[in-house]
This record gives structure tokens, C-alpha cells and sequence, in this order.
């Protein structure tokens, strides 16, 4: 059994026929449409590299079928900035060095743009316990904690 | 790709989905969040023959007050029980558990329907059920019947529904209390617990009037306990009323030791969030909703 996946993303539309129903979004995103921005960890849940919005919300792309986001409006790393135009939040990971290696930075990034949406942020507590879902294992977390925190100092100061 | 073959199926209404899952003779599985279900398929240690995905029933998403009680569709994710102006101000304890319900990522994906259905005996939401003794509606080739939460809960991941049943709605009971308490400690914040506790009473004149205790992480499924309700009510409030109910919460659970933690150990913090949550649910004097 195959199905039709018609999805936009990161403002693109695309009709792709023939897509299995046990093919994961995150699968989808990467091999499909070729955008690897979204990586790939435990696949069941626990790390948050593969974090994607969904009509606005995040989601974890390893816990989604691609046969789910039908309809729907996907945003992926690929979609916040480009390299010489990145925005708020990526502009605050590079000034705080709030990435080493790099591999969970596309999962911090989306996390962190959907915490920037819904919640104050206004103590490093709220900003960790936000970001429990979300697995780093170079930095200490420290600067991805000081990167969000200004991220929201700039957001307030905007608003 | 991760999980083995299976058919797809999105039904728009409760009746077609049942109607699947009879067509599907007992390989069919059904799809709300995902969040507990698609690891599960990731590993193949779930390998349905059909899948039967209730995102698309939109009537199975709803918060709504309903005489005397709070009703939830089963498909209200957890961000919406969250963030519920109407949940905070009848179901606070519920409001207060919900930020330690997974993580972001996961509340905007799972489903109240969903966690009750998997009933992990470390999980907010089935210990809700408990605490509010929620009644559960839910259809099957039989059509609807109701059941209680202690029902329901039958052992650790495993409720009393029939294969072809769906869970649709939740009722809670909105209780006339005045103080009210959810302590909980995980290792990491949002995992499953170590152990909770969630209080509520009604002070009257010169005791508690009524009072509400479940408790999680230390059974096979969450707890109601009665007899230490039932005690709170029958003795005078003084300084020592939260020792002693440490000591009953303490005495009236047995949990088992496994990788996170010993059974002693749960025991012993159990009572200490018993202890600190009556001290807490005293304190407040009838400001707390
Ligand atoms: C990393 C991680 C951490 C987590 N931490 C926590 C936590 O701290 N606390 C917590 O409570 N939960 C936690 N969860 C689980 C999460 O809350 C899930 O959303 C929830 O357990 C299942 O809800 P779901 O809607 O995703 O259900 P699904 O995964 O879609 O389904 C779960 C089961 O219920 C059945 N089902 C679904 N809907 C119905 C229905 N309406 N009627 C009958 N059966 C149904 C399915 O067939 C399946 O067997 C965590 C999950 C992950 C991945
Ligand atoms: S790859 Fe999805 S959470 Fe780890
Ligand atoms: S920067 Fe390497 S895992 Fe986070």
C-alpha cells in the first residue's frame, strides 16, 4: 500500500505519490526532499535532534508518520535563515558559541523558536526545563541555556 | 524506514474507526499521538497489521464544562490540557501536573486518550484519572458504555478495553476543595517519575472536611488511597498532622525495585512529597481555588 504526501515546506509545496505509510516524516524529510538539516538520533523519541514544526508546533519527526503530515505546513531548519541571513535565535547560538559539533543544533533551534512562542522564558529554569527534551552531548548545555536566554531578552525588548 | 508494513486507514468519525478495527480482526492499532505508540513500531516490538489514525475525527477534540464536571475528548493533546484557562481554574492539580508530562515536543503531540490507553503506572495523566475518579466513555461494536478509572486500570500498560473499543471522552468530577498540592520527582525533568503525589482538601470548622490522595510510581498502576483520605478527615489539624500522614501514605504502598530506583527508596520519597504536600495544601487557606 502506498499513499500521497501533499506538504509544504519550509514555504515549498510538494506532491510526492507512492510513499509508504510506515515512512517516518523525519525519513521523508531527509531522503525524500533531500533536506538532512533535520538529523536523526534514537528515532524513538528521546534525543529531539529530528524536532520539526508542525503547523507551528514542534514535533518530533522520528514519532511522526510522513503520511501524517499531509495537508499540513512543515518547517525545518533549512527554513529559519540562510547563512547570510540568519535569524534572531541562530544569530544568538553563533554570538554565545552555543554549538560544538553541531548535531543537536537543528532540534535546539526548532525547540527553541516553539519555546520562544510559548512561554516567558524569563528564568534559566524555565529555559531548562524546556530544553529537557533535547539531547547535547558537547556543550554542557550552558551556552545553548544563554543563547535561548538572549534570544528571549532580544524578543522582549522587540515586542 | 523503521516500522514493518502495515495498512493505513483515517477514518473521519468514531463509527468508521470501530468498523476498522472489526474489519482488522484483532491486527488493528490505533494511532492518536504516536508518542508512545511509534516507538514501539520503531522497535517492531508493535507490528500491526492495520493502522487506524484518529487525528482526522475532530469532535474527539474538545475541553468543555458539563454540569458539575470537566469533559475531555479523548484527542485533546497535552498542550491543550496545559494551557487550559478552563483546567486551571476547575482541575488545578491536573493543571499543575501537566508541565511535567514529557517534554514540549511531546505535548504537542500526545493525546489524553492516548496516555489513558497506554496506562504506564508512571504517567500524569492515568494518575489524574485516579485522583478525580474519572469515568471513561468509550464505543465498540456494542455501542458506548461508561467506566470508572479504578476499573480501567487493570496493571502496568494494560487497561480493561476490548480490542475493537476506543476510548472517546473523559469526565472529571470538579471536587469543592480550597488547597491543593502536585509534588513529583523524576530524575530528569519531564521523565516518567520516581514518585507523585497529588493532595486536595476542604478545611472545615475544625478539621478536613474532604480530601483527595493518589499517588504514582509506586504500584502497577496509580493509586487512590482511600484509607489515608478517610484518616486525614477523622483527626484534628495540628503540627503533627503531616508526619503522621507520611507515615500512612508511607505504610499503605509496597513498590518494587527496578533500574531507576529501589522500592525503599521510592517509598521513603513518597512520603517526604506526602509530608511536604499536606504541609502545603494546609497552609493555603481557601485562595487556592
Ligand atoms: C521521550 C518521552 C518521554 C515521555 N515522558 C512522559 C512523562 O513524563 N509522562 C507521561 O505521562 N507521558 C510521557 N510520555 C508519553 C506521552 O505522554 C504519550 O503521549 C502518551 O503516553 C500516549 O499518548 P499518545 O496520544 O501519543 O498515544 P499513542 O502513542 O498514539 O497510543 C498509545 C496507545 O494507546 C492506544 N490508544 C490511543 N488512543 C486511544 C483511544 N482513544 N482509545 C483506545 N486506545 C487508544 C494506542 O493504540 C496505543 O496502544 C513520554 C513519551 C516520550 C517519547
Ligand atoms: S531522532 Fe527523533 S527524538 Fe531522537
Ligand atoms: S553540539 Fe554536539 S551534540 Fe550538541
Amino acid at each position: 500500500m502506498t499513499v500521497n504526501v501533499s506538504v509544504t515546506v519550509n514555504g515549498m509545496r510538494h506532491e510526492i505519490s507512492g510513499v509508504e505509510p510506515r515512512l517516518l516524516l523525519s525519513d521523508f524529510l531527509r531522503d525524500t526532499l533531500g533536506l538532512t538539516g533535520t538529523h536523526v538520533g534514537c528515532e524513538h523519541g528521546v534525543c529531539g535532534a529530528c524536532t520539526v514544526l508542525m503547523d507551528g508546533h514542534s514535533v518530533r519527526s522520528c514519532l511522526t508518520l510522513a503520511v501524517q503530515a499531509n495537508g499540513s505546513e512543515i518547517t525545518t531548519v533549512e527554513g529559519l535563515g540562510t547563512p547570510e541571513t540568519l535569524n534572531v535565535l541562530q544569530t544568538q547560538f553563533r554570538e554565545h558559541h552555543g554549538l560544538q559539533c553541531g548535531f543537536c543544533t537543528p532540534g535546539m533551534l526548532m525547540t527553541g523558536e516553539d519555546l520562544l512562542r510559548k512561554y516567558p522564558l524569563a528564568t534559566d529554569e524555565e529555559i531548562r526545563e524546556g530544553l529537557s527534551g533535547n539531547l547535547c552531548r558537547c556543550t554542557g548545555y550552558q551556552n545553548i541555556v544563554a543563547a535561548i536566554r538572549s534570544a528571549a531578552a532580544l524578543r522582549r525588548e522587540n515586542a | 524506514m523503521k516500522p514493518a508494513r502495515f495498512e493505513y486507514v483515517a477514518p473521519a468519525s468514531v463509527d468508521a474507526a470501530v468498523e476498522t478495527l472489526l474489519a482488522a480482526n484483532g491486527e488493528g492499532k490505533l494511532l492518536a499521538g504516536g508518542q508512545s505508540l511509534l516507538p514501539l513500531l520503531n522497535f517492531r516490538m508493535a507490528r500491526p497489521a492495520v493502522l487506524v489514525d484518529l487525528n482526522g475525527i475532530k469532535e474527539l477534540s474538545f475541553i468543555e464544562l458539563r454540569g458539575e464536571s470537566v469533559v475531555i475528548g479523548a484527542l485533546t493533546r497535552h498542550r491543550e490540557i496545559e494551557h487550559s484557562p478552563l483546567i486551571a481554574s476547575r482541575l488545578p492539580v491536573m493543571s499543575a501536573a501537566m508541565r511535567h508530562v514529557a517534554h514540549l515536543a511531546i505535548r504537542n503531540r500526545g493525546t489524553i486518550g492516548g496516555s489513558l490507553s497506554h496506562a504506564d503506572p508512571a504517567a500524569e495523566l492515568p494518575m489524574m484519572a485516579m485522583f478525580y475518579a474519572a469515568r471513561l466513555t468509550v464505543q465498540g461494536p456494542a455501542g458506548r458504555r461508561t467506566i470508572a478509572a479504578k476499573d480501567f486500570f487493570v496493571d502496568a500498560l494494560t487497561n480493561c478495553l476490548e480490542p475493537e473499543e476506543i476510548v472517546v471522552e473523559i469526565e472529571f468530577p470538579i471536587p469543592q476543595h480550597d488547597g491543593w498540592v502536585f509534588e513529583e520527582v523524576a530524575r530528569r525533568f519531564g521523565d516518567f517519575a520516581l514518585a507523585s503525589i497529588a493532595v486536595s482538601i476542604r478545611r472545615g470548622q475544625s478539621g478536613i472536611e474532604d480530601a483527595r490522595v493518589a499517588a504514582m510510581g509506586v504500584a502497577d498502576t496509580p493509586l487512590r488511597l482511600e484509607d489515608v483520605e478517610r484518616r486525614l478527615c477523622e483527626i484534628e489539624i495540628d503540627v503533627r498532622m503531616p508526619d503522621r500522614f507520611c507515615e500512612w501514605v508511607r505504610s499503605s504502598v509496597s513498590p518494587n525495585s527496578d533500574l531507576h530506583a529501589s522500592g525503599e527508596y521510592r517509598k521513603h520519597l513518597l512520603g517526604e512529597l506526602a509530608r511536604r504536600a499536606l504541609k502545603t495544601a494546609l497552609a493555603a487557606k481557601g485562595d487556592r481555588r
